[in-house]
């Protein structure tokens, strides 16, 4: 998509509300077959679902364009199928197959894939923050018009490297849109029993960095703000900070009884699911039909039984190749 | 007037400056990120004079956010650019541990080798100035615990001039340990003097009856306490490491079959330390050809004091390593 081509009228296209609905429900059946394969042990390690929080990364993702850069969290199952890593090769490295984005040495937490410039998933709450400032700090010194785009949690604004790479990216202006998905809960702390000020924006906003709260569970709601926010970026505004206010449904992990919040909180959030909310307003307008939704289900279910074979059928990484990439095969670089 | 230029006087700390303005000479991508690097000059003023000459986008001053600079310099490096950083002194990077450890040590293996890190960071190590506990320490081998890290300790002027570009040069994170007390030390260097291996260790004094290994600050000792046992008859070899990690193991392994001795002089402990790694190494792979146990002459095992005769009392010394060589000697000669 053109920059021209990104304006706000477009979200209101037929066409584009289609696909906003179709990448949501991508995400959201990619997820719940990962909880399936893990209750199948296929997938181990710590996996982290998305589920109810699509609206945020499939918003902000109409928005990135391929030569900008995404720094995501061990929450990015989504973030990279959106991004157009192919569910095979995601769904591969769960499996740990050599065949993965990251020939199995990352797992769920760790997605990287040089071609779309997707620069991870980062399972230390805030490390992402500061790549994202040094991403963004290159482009700059070398003239090109990017943007860096780094996700990250509520829970990171809790530590210090939010605050450090907040400062910094407002004191060199540089090309950054931070999307912080407040969940409300990091792990199972939630904001109001971590934080003295829980209005995130007010935190960025005291570096100097414009800062938006966002309806995190309303799809046209984040691709808006989104593109308000990275118009900005991207002519040189210097960084923006956008608040997506969301809930995820699931357990934080595999692990998690869940005994820090009420099954009530959960049920009410529920009710603002931002697929079911988009699927009724565009019933109402008659923007979809029933047999067009079931048309994409079909279609994303196809997808993903073809991504779990692929990642069944694939091969592991020799153990001879077991200590390759901890230094570089090459020199001079 | 002669063409023919001689060695010129040359300090170790101008040394190190004139690496640096070479390497921003040489390649534009080359960039200075520190604590005072600019206005100030650099805490030892390795980098006096550079804002003048490359300006403040190339030298560039950092608030007291190690993390984020650290950080932003790995993202940097992923960004095309060749940043060098400078740590006022290693106590203080461990502000910036999460980052070195968690992602510029790990990003290539976590990624499968897509995304490499080419990072230099340049450290202030060690005591001998009594500045005390938190300004005085010797972590570069707890550095050089982590795979994906190169640790080099330059500890001649040739190094300190050389060192720097061979570093740049490697498309992996390299962390530089400069020793404080050699910035003032003063010496003969080739006018043409430049890059140079980072991968051997080298003899810097020969000799058959024992092997003294050390690196970095206390390679002037060990020399020192060399020249001072060969009045009494013995010859001591001297190997300068160079660096940590990789270790050039067999280079110490000649050595010791030969003179069948070993001395390990490390300003860092004992306990967990390199030289412990040293020792096994030698148990490893030469304990047939050993004449008697390996000694150690380390720091003693407590935080760097302030006062100067405890400071003193807790570092080797050239005496402290004659004694430990001369009882070696005494008891197998």
């Amino acid at each position: 998509m053109s920059l021209a081509a990104n304006s706000p009228e477009s979200t209101l296209d037929r066409a584009h509300c289609v696909d906003l609905m179709r990448q949501m429900l991508r995400v959201r059946r990619f997820e719940e077959k990962c909880a399936e394969l893990y209750n199948a042990s296929k997938i181990r390690g710590f996996l982290h679902l998305y589920i109810g929080e699509e609206a945020v990364a499939v918003g902000a993702m109409q928005v990135l364009q391929p030569e900008d850069a995404i720094v995501a969290t061990y929450r990015e199952h989504g973030h990279a199928l959106l991004r157009g890593i192919s569910a095979r090769s995601i769904m591969a490295e769960m499996f740990g197959k050599v065949e993965g984005c990251s020939r199995g040495r990352g797992g769920s937490m760790h997605l990287f894939d040089a071609a779309t410039r997707f620069y991870g998933g980062n399972a230390i709450v805030g490390g992402g923050l500061p790549i994202a400032v040094g991403l963004a700090l290159a482009d700059k010194m070398l003239g090109r018009e990017r943007v860096t785009a780094c996700f990250f949690g509520e829970g990171a604004v809790a530590e210090g490297e939010f605050h450090e790479s907040m400062n910094l990216a407002a004191l060199w202006n540089l090309p950054v849109l931070f999307c912080c998905e407040n969940n409300l809960y990091a792990m199972g702390t939630a904001l109001k029993r971590s934080e003295s000020e829980v209005d995130l924006c007010l935190k960025a906003s005291s570096y100097e960095v414009p800062a938006w709260p966002v309806d995190g569970m309303d799809v046209i709601a984040c691709e808006n703000a989104t593109r308000h926010a990275y118009l900005s970026v991207h002519s040189g505004g210097g960084p923006c900070f956008l608040e997506f206010r969301t809930y995820r449904f699931r357990a934080h992990s595999m692990f998690d009884p869940q005994l820090y919040r009420d099954k009530q909180e959960i049920e009410e959030w529920k009710k603002r699911d931002p697929i079911t909310s988009l699927q009724s307003r565009l019933t109402e307008r008659g923007l979809i039909s029933d047999g067009e939704l079931k048309q994409l289900e079909d279609e994303i279910a196809a997808e993903i039984a073809d991504a779990t074979e692929f990642a069944e059928k694939g091969t592991l990484e020799p153990v001879e190749a077991l200590v390759r990439f901890v230094y570089s095969e090459k020199r001079g670089a | 007037m002669s063409t023919e230029k001689g060695p010129i006087r040359i300090t170790y700390r101008e040394a190190m400056k004139q690496a640096i303005r070479d390497a921003l000479l040489r390649d534009p991508r080359v960039f200075v990120m520190g604590e005072d690097v600019g206005r100030y000059g650099g805490c030892y003023a390795v980098t006096k004079g550079l804002l003048d000459e490359f300006g403040p986008e190339r030298i560039r001053d950092t608030p007291l956010s190690e993390s984020a600079f650290v950080g932003a310099g790995i993202g940097a490096a992923m960004g095309g650019m060749r940043p060098i950083i400078e740590m006022m002194t290693v106590n203080f990077s461990l502000l910036a541990l999460d980052q070195i450890v968690n992602n510029a040590a790990t990003i290539l293996h976590m990624s499968g080798g897509q995304f490499n890190v080419p990072l230099v960071i340049r450290m202030t190590t060690g005591a001998g100035r009594q500045l005390a506990a938190q300004h005085s320490h010797s972590l570069e081998g707890w550095y050089a615990h982590i795979p994906g890290l190169k640790v080099l300790a330059p500890a001649t002027l040739e190094d300190a001039r050389g060192m720097l570009w061979t570093a740049l040069e490697d498309p992996d994170p390299v962390l530089i340990f400069e020793h404080n007390a050699l910035y003032n030390m003063e010496g003969e260097l080739a006018p043409d003097a430049g890059a140079i291996d980072i991968d051997k260790a080298a003899i810097r004094r020969p000799g058959a009856d024992v092997t003294l290994i050390t690196y970095g600050g206390s390679l002037r000792k060990a020399i020192e306490a060399a020249e001072n046992l060969a009045q009494e008859h013995i010859e001591a070899e001297v190997l300068d490491l160079r660096s940590l990690r990789p270790l050039d193991t067999s280079t110490f392994i000649d050595s010791v079959s030969r003179t069948h001795r070993a001395v390990i002089i490390d300003e860092g402990w004992r306990t967990g330390g390199i030289s412990a790694e040293i020792s096994a190494r030698i148990m490893e792979e030469a304990f047939y050809e050993l004449d008697c146990p390996v000694a150690r002459v380390c720091s003693a095992e407590v935080p760097i004091p302030y006062a100067k005769h405890l400071e003193d009392a807790a570092l080797p010394q050239v005496a402290s390593i004659m004694e430990v060589v001369k009882q070696m000697m005494g008891g197998h000669g």
